[in-house]
């Protein structure tokens, strides 16, 4: 399967998300302010491709359940925002900012993430190329090295969390960071790859062993896809 | 219970251990830089050290009679004043552990203004502990492992049972007890 279709989907589907229109029929009760709704992408793969690296409960039940959920919570809460900024509550709108974060940063990130694995079938794991391969090797050395600082970032994220390497905007070096909870790679950041850190990323299949997982998760990364987030 | 108390609180002992050690080396040699730079280690590996250790001895077997809400006469008054009955208590509770983003604690304290005793309900992100002068009458972590290999994505149900295992007992003494007596099973363990 194409992998710039799932990419433009997946984009799609969160910049829908990021859009609410305002409201088009004002006095309508039950009026839905939002034009434009998230959709839970598909999957690029089976929930049981990326095995023995993730297991296919644990894709099922993530992408299924988890990742709906911050689908279903993003359209309930971009509704409530659509209809404050109707009502000019200002209040309402500040309030309702950590919840489109958080629910709207979930979709986002789970949208990067699944496009940017791959069973090792479909080149899960193999190398990048070209200008990503260029600034890995600029910046950290080689691949190997910026998997060790990667790795150490991840397993130094304190709580719930995600770990990217990303590409500043303004200078265009690449570099690791790491964002709390479901805080979205924004602003200055470009999203290149992401890898979830949370623990029902991979607490049913190892548990407390977490650097297994983030070991384990390089073997079906998609360096395909993250090279064309590189500009 | 195993794989939280036997590995996960072991984790945060471990790595507290070392950080201390570390500062202890830091402070010994006046470096500064150093000391400041390890105060989050400390924070986040204390902070799970001490949640943890308030968590287990404010749970119970659902067969024990510390179990039932009978053993804590004086708090559950407080509640009902507070809250207006147990069960929209309860509710306010999860509603608060629910909305907790990412991983974190849900607590009912007490606090002491002037004389008067209020009861509240916080919660804290991470392993932030809850020692900002209230007295912590009861926690419930909300980390995904807590409660993962359970209940799966289904926390609602988590929360829901963490009911039939509370310590209502301990969570009396703590209700009539000062701040330090709350923390007192930290000192034991060290």
């Amino acid at each position: 399967m194409s992998s710039s279709l799932l990419r433009s989907s997946a984009l799609r589907s969160a910049l829908r998300a990021t859009a609410p229109a305002t409201c088009t029929r004002a006095g309508l009760a039950g009026a839905t302010f939002v034009r434009g709704k998230a959709t839970l992408p598909d999957l690029p793969y089976d929930y049981g491709a990326l095995e023995p690296n993730i297991s296919g409960r644990i894709m099922e039940l993530h992408h299924k359940k988890h990742h709906q959920t911050y689908v279903t919570s993003l359209n309930n809460f971009s509704e409530q925002m659509a209809e404050a900024k109707h009502k000019d509550d200002v209040k309402s709108q500040i309030a309702l900012q950590p919840m489109i974060n958080f629910h709207g940063g979930g979709h986002i990130n789970h949208s990067l993430f699944w496009e940017n694995l791959a069973p090792t079938s479909s080149g899960g794991g193999e190398p990048p190329t070209g200008a990503l391969a260029s600034a890995i090797n600029d910046s950290y050395g080689s691949l190997e090295s910026l998997k060790e600082k990667f790795n150490a970032a991840l397993a130094g994220i304190q709580g719930s969390g995600w770990a990217w390497l990303v590409q500043d905007t303004q200078t265009g070096s690449i570099s690791i960071k790491t964002y709390a909870n479901q805080d979205p790679v924004v602003g200055q950041f470009r999203p290149i790859l992401g890898i979830d850190a949370w623990e029902h990323a991979y607490y049913l299949d190892y548990e407390n062993r977490k650097a297994e997982y983030f070991k384990a998760v390089w073997n079906v990364v998609n360096w395909k896809a993250a090279e064309a987030r590189l500009k | 219970m195993e794989l939280h108390h036997s590995k996960h609180h072991q984790t945060y002992i471990t790595n507290l251990n070392a950080a201390l050690k570390k500062q202890a080396e830091a402070v010994h040699a006046s470096d500064i830089t150093t000391q400041v730079s390890l105060q989050q280690a400390i924070r986040f590996n204390a902070g799970g050290h001490i949640n943890h250790s308030l968590f287990w001895q404010n749970l119970a077997p659902t067969s024990s009679s510390d179990a039932k809400l009978s053993a804590a006469p004086n708090l559950v008054k407080h509640i009902k004043t507070t809250w207006g009955d147990e069960d929209k208590f309860r509710e306010a509770f999860k509603a608060a552990l629910l909305g907790i983003q990412g991983s974190g604690w849900g607590w009912l304290v007490k606090t002491e203004t002037g004389t008067e005793q209020r009861l509240s309900i916080v919660t804290t992100k991470d392993q932030d502990p809850p020692v900002g002068g209230e007295v912590p009458i009861l926690g419930v972590d909300m980390w995904e492992h807590a409660y993962y290999l359970q209940y799966l994505n289904g926390k609602p149900a988590y929360v829901d049972n963490i009911w039939n295992v509370i310590n209502w007992k301990t969570a009396e003494e703590r209700y009539l007890g000062a701040r330090a007596d709350a923390f007192k099973v930290l000192k034991a363990s060290i």
